[in-house]
């Protein structure tokens, strides 16, 4: 019998906590086979934000920090400069990155810092129990818009990616969605360039914004919270190299 | 039973406004004092204030640790400016030693009968020599002559330690400054 | 040298791999510092764009095993609590530095010892302590930090000094401690074999905080109280004066205790039997010389520069056995040799029958 697919080194091999359906644990899998496509296991620190994927480092098996909410891109900071041999990369969520944590990631753009940002986004905060989240679309419902979200008093949909595309810091950001076999090769290849500029030494921030599907809080199928991505989300988020 | 200790503690505030040198010439006290084997505190005001605000600083030289870096009563005052004195001019401890300068203050002072009020044309004397800038070093150097820690000359070796280096080329006319105030308070008795 | 360039060198002369800060008034001279002494040699400099993300680049390389520190002065050190909460939590060394000023609130710039409570109580979230140091001078600033740095190390657990803006902004004649006699001291210190360093040939490491399964974090708070309880046994530092014979002993922290010594001997001069106890450390609290003390029954004059924070833990140490009372000026009033003179000799007078 041949082997034609099989589990990369770095992604552990164990139970998951996340639901049926969710983005994670694809994105999850491309980020491990990325790093053992590039040979950085043993010197790759991974950062875990607040969020669904609090507990990231009960699946990358590589050096983990879980950091307090929104702060990533300021830890990450902190061990890239005084490790610039390694490679830091933060993983976060739309709540961490998009709410709580938005001057972090701004400033660590802005000063330019050699780190990857893997950044979700499914529009709602997960662990706390589907509430609005800044990326949240217009319309939707979710714990804390139970008429839907209104422009009028909660806002628009909050483009993180675009807002940092702007700044000279920023070297390379792309969004791309899990939400087909192409569109996840698609990721696969984006995040793979991400890491490749770190190792290259490349001198900014590279982020990859992955449109993921959260079919519990979505009130969703799964197949149906794939289409919701491809039919709904790339309207307000579309998909494409924003950066470098 | 008291004892009666005679130890040296001087305590001085020198206050102005901010461009003045209030500063720099404090440090210049602070470290001729550590040079010549003093106790020695220094303690700038500090505030929202870089240049034209108010500006004060104080300096405590004892042969004995210094508790507290903060004057309360200083034994002597030196007033650059209207607004120095109106502010400090009730500190100064009885029987103490308050400098003026005659230049920019023309009020009487409100001070206590014992303070001797020592009054001098500091800038007027920085301008004769070419510089406005040095009055705070003539201001030193009165009240090195009045109070006597440690003479000019002596004062004037740390002037290198203090200055930025471009500054170096006017350490003489500093001196000279320093020198002129002395004599000033030498020749004019009160 | 003022009292913050020369800890600020001093922390530099330990071993301070990155510096990581945000200006504020009276703290500033230890970022300008830094910024031009770090990269000199060759260690990381970064200005912040907050204390909370200061604290999260000291949280970052802390993880990677690194000497790291931040300074800030008391609106700052309230921002860091979160930060602080999980060092203490993920147990890694760190060296923060507060300059403390007015409060609360924005309050002023004038020197103040108003964050006690915030420091030795925990400060943040959950059931903690960090290891606080009250420097009384330019010169015990500078020789604390080493000193801060390896306990640091040792007990993986944040250090705090507590400094005013007195302290920061005054000089005086210091000697910065040299690393050659640090280097043999260093050598005793356990290996951070627990760092971030990439798991090349190794397990992973995870430097964690969150403790999901049951009784998890519970056994991990023990650990930590067991931690604890080691460094209060090892670690208390205190000075005491003419404590022996004194019918009042005054305890003060920082430059309230220079003040307060001044004091004392005034009073002994005078024939009043006054004697000072002064914390070096803050937590652990000097709690055992301090009730040893008080079996003598000497009435204990605290002197803070607040309104009242470290006589609680005077009074926890005394447990009623002897008078305790307080005298302060908070938001930056200083008090004077005189005016503690004054309550000292308020003290001597014998109530009527």
């Amino acid at each position: 019998m041949q082997t034609v697919f099989k589990r990369t080194p770095t992604l552990k091999d164990c139970p998951t906590h996340y639901c049926p359906g969710c983005g994670h644990g694809i994105a999850h899998r491309l980020v491990c086979e990325v790093i053992d496509e590039l040979g950085i296991h043993g010197r790759t620190i991974g950062i875990a934000p607040v969020g669904c994927a609090v507990l990231a480092y009960d699946y990358f098996d590589v050096d983990m920090v879980e950091v307090a909410h929104g702060r990533a891109p300021a830890v990450a900071t902190g061990m890239k400069r005084t490790n610039p041999d390694k490679i830091v990369f933060s993983y976060q969520g739309d709540g961490d990155l998009a709410a709580i944590g938005t001057a972090e990631i701004i400033h660590a753009a802005h000063r330019a810092e050699q780190l990857t940002v893997v950044f979700i986004n499914n529009a709602v905060f997960g662990m706390t129990g589907g509430q609005m989240a800044p990326t949240t679309m217009l319309g939707q419902i979710t714990a804390t818009t139970p008429q839907g979200r209104q422009a009028d008093g909660q806002g628009y949909p909050l483009n993180v990616s675009e807002l940092l595309a702007v700044l000279p810091g920023a070297i390379y950001v792309e969004r791309c969605g899990l939400c087909s076999p192409a569109h996840i090769r698609k990721a696969k290849a984006a995040l793979k360039h991400a890491f490749e500029l770190q190792i290259n030494n490349a001198k900014g921030l590279s982020l990859v914004e992955l449109l993921s599907p959260c079919p519990t809080y979505w009130r969703m199928t799964p197949p149906d919270a794939m289409l919701h991505i491809q039919n709904e989300m790339t309207k307000v988020f579309p998909l494409g190299r924003l950066k470098g | 039973m008291v004892k009666q200790i005679n130890h040296l503690y001087e305590e001085v505030t020198i206050a102005g406004f901010g461009g003045q040198g209030i500063i720099l010439v404090g440090k210049l006290l602070a470290q001729a004092a550590m040079k010549a084997g003093k106790e020695v505190t220094f303690m700038p005001s500090y505030g929202a204030e870089v240049r034209g605000g108010a500006s004060n600083c104080m300096v405590v030289i004892s042969d004995q640790p210094i508790p507290s870096p903060v004057v309360s009563n200083p034994q002597c005052v030196i007033a650059m400016s209207k607004a120095a004195l109106a502010k400090f001019e009730k500190t100064v401890k009885k029987g103490g030693t308050l400098i003026i300068n005659s230049s920019q203050i023309d009020v009487q002072p409100k001070v206590d009968d014992s303070v001797e009020v020592v009054k001098i044309p500091i800038d007027e004397i920085a301008v004769g020599l070419g510089n406005a800038k040095v009055a705070n070093m003539v201001a030193l150097g009165a009240y090195l002559q009045k109070r006597g820690v440690f003479s000019p000359d002596e004062a004037a070796e740390s002037l290198p330690d203090v200055l930025a280096e471009r500054y170096h080329v006017i350490i003489p006319l500093n001196k000279k400054a320093m020198q002129k105030g002395a004599e000033f308070v030498k020749n004019n008795g009160k | 040298m003022c009292g913050n360039e020369a800890m600020a060198e001093s922390a530099i002369q330990a071993g301070l791999d990155a510096y990581f800060g945000y200006p504020i008034t009276p703290q500033n001279e230890v970022t300008a510092y830094m910024s031009q002494r770090m990269p000199e040699e060759k260690r990381v400099f970064v200005q912040s764009e907050s204390e909370l993300a200061a604290i999260n680049m000291v949280f970052g390389a802390a993880a990677t095993g690194k000497r790291t520190m931040t300074s800030s002065s008391s609106p700052g050190i309230s921002l860091m609590q979160e930060g602080i909460s999980y060092l203490a939590a993920a147990e890694l060394p760190c060296v923060i530095v507060n300059v403390m000023r007015g409060g609360p609130g924005l309050g002023n710039i004038a020197p103040s010892q108003g964050d006690y409570f915030q420091s030795v109580k925990g400060g943040g979230h959950g059931d903690y302590h960090c290891i606080v140091f009250g420097p009384s001078g330019v010169q015990e600033f500078a020789d604390i930090m080493p000193l801060a740095f390896d306990l640091a190390d040792k007990y993986r657990i944040p250090a705090i000094i507590l400094a005013d803006g007195i302290l920061g902004q005054m000089m005086e004649p210091v000697v910065i401690p040299t690393n050659s006699k640090l280097n043999t001291q260093k050598l005793k210190l356990p290996k951070k074999d627990w760092a971030l360093t990439g798991a090349d040939g190794r397990k992973q490491n995870i430097v964690r905080s969150l403790w999901l399964a049951e009784g998890a974090i519970e056994q991990h708070n023990y650990d930590l109280q067991a931690k604890y309880r080691q460094i209060e046994k090892n670690e208390t530092r205190c000075e005491q004066s003419d404590v022996d014979d004194a019918d009042i002993i005054i305890v003060a922290y920082g430059i309230c205790a220079r003040i307060a010594r001044r004091a004392a001997q005034q009073a002994r001069e005078q024939g009043i039997k006054v004697g000072s106890i002064r914390p070096i450390t803050l937590w652990p609290f000097p709690s055992e010389p301090i009730s040893k003390a008080a079996d003598k029954s000497p009435i204990f004059l605290v002197v803070e520069m607040s309104c009242g924070q470290m006589v609680e833990d005077v009074r926890l140490a005394v447990a009623g056995k002897t008078p305790v009372v307080f005298w302060g000026r908070p938001g930056g009033g200083i008090p004077t040799v005189e005016k503690i003179l004054e309550k000292i000799e308020q003290l001597t007078i014998k109530p009527k029958k």
